[in-house]
């Protein structure tokens, strides 16, 4: 298991960068860069998935009541959820509110 | 037993790759490097060299899909000239941060515009940190070898670096030369088959040229440029190994009748050869003078450089480059910076020449030592001096 980024020095890194740990790039907290966050009024929610297929950060995961949630660890804020929707269930509010 | 016969350089330079044992040869034909990868091209198609010739449609394309065969643990060969250098430019700096141990020879040519495919360095000096091992060749002969030696430096666990072989356009690569290419199994004695360890297989997944936020980039620059510094010391086992192999040995920088003399000529590549014809001449007019010339260009190889110029007053460096608007000739200005914290140190006279296929003939080279002491005593306001252009 190779260590944290955070802690690593030069001498810690592969030949020529290389990443031998597959799916290291979950460790990376993508959810930090949002603006927008998705919210959801599941009443419209037709649980078609449509919004998990599109979501470019694949952090859309279904939950144990069937609907489609995003992971706010990943989640980049970018809306594509919101606009593929067919029932507008998802609505985009900035993360200040 | 290995025999001379006359061939021209490129052809040569094809061979040794064939000698290799190349498995990808991924390349766009320019202008001066043409008739090597042409010939490559035939030794594939007949069936002589075992290998994938990819015929891409572009430079860019080339180095992109040399990376990718490096990647599987290929033994990869390319070759490229001035503007197609240029195109590659950013997936350089790819090759040698992947640690890709891809061999090109560089048939080096000047840049655009005005157009021009005759020989100069200024496409060496614009890759001159991407980051790979970068050596200078002299001769045919030398180009054959250090092909050969090129594979073994690349492919050391020590090293994974891309290597550029420069060799002059024209003035090598069209030119034939008596030389002696090695036995298949001389070749296959000196230089192991590829074994990179990490290469792209199902069963052991990587990711290459990934990302890296702020908080790793450093490292891996860090990394990166430590591990060219350490390849000197492969670079200079392989050139030992090769000199005890084949009797023909290679050093970073090599000195030519410098015993005593206190101005030195400085070169690299082919116009050395010039040189030393000068220098003879010089000598046997009983001039103090020796030629010193720069082989290996990365990594930089400053201790040996302060040792050859340790007892000269003086050091006339030639190089075939501008840096426009700069400290003079690139080459002068790194030696310049190496030297600059020496207690005793020559003064060096920067000169540029030979830009854009001008020769230098021997008595040019008279010329530029007699300036370049007279510019030494006398001092100058210019970062250099260009020679042999019609004011
Ligand atoms: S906003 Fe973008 S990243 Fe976030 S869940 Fe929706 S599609 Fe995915
Ligand atoms: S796209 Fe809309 S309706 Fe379909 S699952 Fe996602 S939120 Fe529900």
């Amino acid at each position: 298991m190779t260590k944290p980024e955070g802690e690593m020095t030069w001498k810690d890194i592969e030949i020529g960068a290389i990443v031998t740990e597959p799916g290291s790039g979950s460790q990376y907290q993508t959810g930090t860069w949002r603006s927008q966050r998705p919210t959801y009024e599941f009443n419209r929610c037709i649980k078609c998935g449509i919004c998990a297929i599109f979501c470019p950060e694949g952090c859309i995961e279904e939950n144990e009541k069937g609907y489609f949630v995003a992971n706010l660890y990943w989640c980049k804020g970018c809306g594509i959820c919101a606009r593929e929707c067919p029932t507008k269930t998802i609505t985009m509010v900035d993360e200040e509110e | 037993m290995a025999t001379k016969t006359g061939v021209e350089v490129s052809i040569a330079i094809a061979d040794a790759v064939k000698l290799a044992n190349a498995d990808v040869v991924a390349a766009y034909p320019i202008t001066p490097q043409t008739h090597i990868v042409e010939h490559l091209a035939e030794l594939v198609a007949n069936g002589e060299l075992d290998a994938e010739y990819i015929p891409v449609e572009s430079e860019h394309s080339a180095m992109s899909a040399c990376l990718g065969a490096s990647a599987t643990g290929a033994r990869v060969f390319t070759a490229t000239a001035g503007q197609g250098l240029e195109l590659m430019h950013e997936v350089l700096y790819v090759a040698a941060s992947m640690q890709l141990p891809i061999v090109m020879t560089v048939a080096n040519r000047a840049l655009s515009a005005p157009l021009s495919v005759w020989g100069d360095h200024s496409d060496v000096m614009a890759v001159r940190d991407t980051g790979w091992v970068q050596m200078f060749v002299e001769n045919g002969q030398e180009a054959v070898d250090n092909t050969i030696c090129a594979f073994r430096i690349a492919e050391d666990r020590r090293v994974l670096l891309p290597v550029m072989v420069h060799v002059d356009g024209f003035y090598l690569t069209h030119v034939i030369e008596p030389l002696t290419l090695p036995e298949q199994a001389e070749v296959d004695k000196f230089l192991p088959p590829n074994d990179y360890p990490l290469p792209l297989w199902p069963d052991k997944p990587v990711a290459m040229g990934d990302f890296a936020p702020p908080v790793i980039y450093s490292e891996a620059k860090k990394a990166q440029e430590v591990n060219l510094r350490k390849a000197k010391q492969p670079i200079l086992e392989c050139w030992e190994e090769f000199g005890k192999q084949f009797g023909r040995y290679y050093h970073p920088v090599e000195s030519y009748k410098t015993e005593g003399a206190k101005v030195l000529l400085f070169t690299m590549g082919s116009f050395s050869e010039t040189a030393m014809t000068a220098v003879d001449k010089m000598r046997g007019e009983g001039k103090e003078i020796g030629l010193v010339r720069l082989r290996l260009w990365r990594p930089f190889p400053f201790a040996e450089l302060r040792q050859a110029v340790k007892n000269a007053d003086v050091l006339i460096i030639l190089d075939r480059a501008l840096s426009y608007g700069g400290p003079g000739g690139p080459v002068a200005s790194e030696v310049k910076a190496a030297l600059y914290g020496e207690a005793k140190r020559p003064k060096v006279v920067s000169f540029i020449a030979g830009l854009g296929g001008r020769d230098i003939t021997v008595s040019g080279f008279e010329q530029i030592v007699s300036r370049g002491i007279e510019l030494a005593q006398k001092g100058s306001e210019e970062e250099y001096e260009m020679f042999g252009v019609r004011e």
